[in-house]
């Protein structure tokens, strides 16, 4: 697309364009057309020598337990953070939007939590969850009757990371969720109440499914979000830990890169991440914006 | 509402008092624990009556891991990733939406393309070109032999090193983040909503496409760009990894990176007290951003994503 009014003047768009062009090729495509290339190669952790090897980086990590391991630990890990911060924020949002008074109020009560960075948001979790001083780790022990220890236990580690990072994205999708309620037609809803149909009725019947389209942009944003910002949750609450039952993708690449010193493995990594990035904008684009309800 | 629902509206109001406090909870009980002291926060549970500890714990946080610079960087970067993306990309889309000139097309779709990729996806390479930013140049250079060549037409020994490192700096910090999509391509859908009498009437007033962008489009667009100020300085402030991997310098470190060294480990005293008073203040910068510009941040969410 372009105006039909354009402008010609010889150098000047190019000079304009140039420190993004510039930026985008240093930064971007160039590291990625490095990682590429590194993925097919094996080199020693000082990176002296190096030759090429094929697809044996890829083998080598789809054959890792660890790595499929790994693989399975993000897929939960993203799908739990989605719903829950998803479901929380639906529903807060539909509260808000039901309230009369105070609005505004609500709002700004509601949304600080956005500003919050996510290893922040690890380490209040942290202090709240903590197996030794954490009160709501106190309650769960008491109350629940279960032994809680995300120290030792894996399944607890991951149920704390998962809040720490949900909490945090609450006020993120409250504030979409809100946007698309408001735009719901009122007639819609007058219309459906007239027929007689319950609050509740018309929730499930109108709201939710012209909600749809906000639902699966949320789910994709959500899932990168959980995918890759919530390094800071991981790296300050279990550095991946116990025992590998947090180690989420991004966090195994960094681990195996940086710390481990494994280049080749770790651009493998990076490689396979990038596609599955890929595939879900793509799908995002072609296949869900299609499919979507748009009608009550 | 439509109709008159009493049950269900004080419901309504129940239930988001327990969403708020279920978002502010955390935030509360820092606040709480922030104020008391050492023997008091380790008990289990702690009081939650606010001591008078808040000062003491506040400053001694602050000293301990040099927060106060600390702070300082992470408002540095912020500011830089910031101006820096709004800068670049509102220029690149200007020059995308006004211009007709051969490589447009191109130059769009090839910054388009990195729209959903973060850094977190290409760290390692990303982080060898920020230890050599001339590295790129100096793989050509080899690749062509143009070292070889130049000393046989001189006849001298010759060899060029290009070296520029980006490690443990500011620009290191800010200039890898500045290369993304999102704000360019929200500028673009902006100017195209522009009407075209504008610019036409500028052009038949003789303005040239300079003083058009100064006088016309930029007063346009302030709303856009305050809402993108308030997104990306929150961007910025909270980065995480990238910091993580290019400052190894303690006086470069971000105070979100920071703030990992006050954390009790199992052996160390349970000194949550000031862990969480220097949470408290290192969120503060972001937090009050956010609420001071909420119009915006809302509006700039929304818009951006779309």
């Amino acid at each position: 697309m372009i105006k039909r009014s354009t402008y010609t003047s010889g150098y000047l768009p190019y000079l304009l364009i140039l420190p993004q062009i510039v930026i985008t090729l240093t930064f971007f495509y160039w590291p990625a057309l490095q990682g590429l290339i590194q993925s097919f190669l094996l080199s020693d952790p000082f990176g002296q020598q190096s030759k090429f090897v094929g697809f044996y980086n890829y083998r080598e990590i789809f054959t890792d337990p660890l790595y499929l391991k790994s693989i399975f630990i993000t897929l939960t890990f993203s799908i739990a953070v989605a719903t829950v911060s998803m479901t929380l924020g639906l529903f807060i949002a539909t509260m808000a939007n039901r309230a009369l008074r105070a609005k505004a109020l609500v709002r700004t009560m509601l949304i600080w939590p956005y500003a919050v960075a996510p290893a922040i948001s690890g380490i209040l979790w942290l202090f709240l969850l903590h197996p030794s001083y954490g009160i709501v780790a106190l309650g769960i022990n008491k109350w629940l009757g279960i032994n809680w220890n995300p120290v030792l236990n894996g399944t607890d580690a991951m149920v704390m990371v998962t809040i720490a990072s949900a909490w945090k994205q609450i006020s993120y999708n409250f504030v979409f969720f809100m946007a698309g309620l408001q735009a719901i037609p009122k007639s819609l809803i007058e219309a459906a109440a007239i027929d007689g149909a319950s609050p509740f009725k018309r929730f499930w019947a109108i709201t939710f499914p012209l909600l749809t389209p906000t639902f699966f942009f949320l789910s994709v944003m959500n899932i990168i979000y959980s995918f890759f910002e919530t390094f800071g949750v991981i790296h300050t609450v279990t550095q991946g830990g116990p025992g590998g039952s947090t180690n989420i993708l991004v966090y195994k690449v960094y681990q195996d890169g940086f710390v481990g010193l494994n280049l080749g493995s770790s651009s493998a990594q990076s490689v396979v991440l990038m596609s599955l990035i890929i595939l879900i904008t793509v799908l995002q684009f072609r296949y869900v914006e299609k499919k979507v309800q748009y009608t009550g | 509402m439509v109709e008159k629902t009493p049950v269900l509206d004080s419901f309504t109001y129940i239930f988001l008092m327990i969403g708020i406090l279920i978002v502010g909870f955390p935030i509360i009980y820092s606040l709480i624990a922030a104020t008391l002291p050492l023997e008091a926060v380790s008990k289990v549970p702690m009081p939650l009556v606010p001591g008078d500890q808040f000062l003491v714990n506040m400053k001694e946080a602050w000293t301990r891991s040099n927060l106060g610079h600390q702070i300082l960087n992470s408002f540095i970067m912020a500011a830089g990733i910031t101006i820096g993306k709004i800068t670049v990309s509102m220029i690149a889309a200007f020059s995308i939406v006004y211009f007709d000139y051969r490589l447009r097309v191109v130059a769009f779709a090839s910054v388009f393309c990195t729209l959903m990729l973060p850094v977190e996806v290409r760290i390692m390479p990303t982080y060898e070109v920020a230890a050599n930013v001339f590295g790129p140049m100096q793989t050509v250079w080899n690749f062509l032999h143009l070292s070889t060549a130049v000393s046989w037409i001189t006849g001298n020994e010759f060899e060029i090193s290009l070296n520029w490192s980006l490690l443990d700096s500011y620009s290191g910090l800010t200039l890898p983040l500045i290369a993304s999509a999102t704000c360019t391509f929200l500028f673009r859908q902006f100017f195209l909503t522009v009407p075209e009498e504008l610019c036409e009437a500028a052009k038949m007033d003789g303005a040239g496409p300079m003083t058009f962008f100064w006088k016309i489009l930029f007063p346009l667009s302030t709303t856009n760009i305050a809402a993108l100020i308030v997104i990306e300085f929150v961007y910025g402030y909270n980065q995480y990894l990238w910091p993580l991997l290019i400052t190894t310098n303690p006086d470069m470190t971000t105070a979100v990176i920071g703030l990992q060294d006050l954390i009790p480990q199992a052996d160390d005293l349970p000194e949550w007290n000031v862990a969480l008073g220097a949470a408290l203040m290192v969120m503060l910068p972001p937090v009050l951003v956010v609420l001071s510009m909420q119009r915006w941040f809302v509006k700039g969410l929304i818009e951006k994503e779309k």
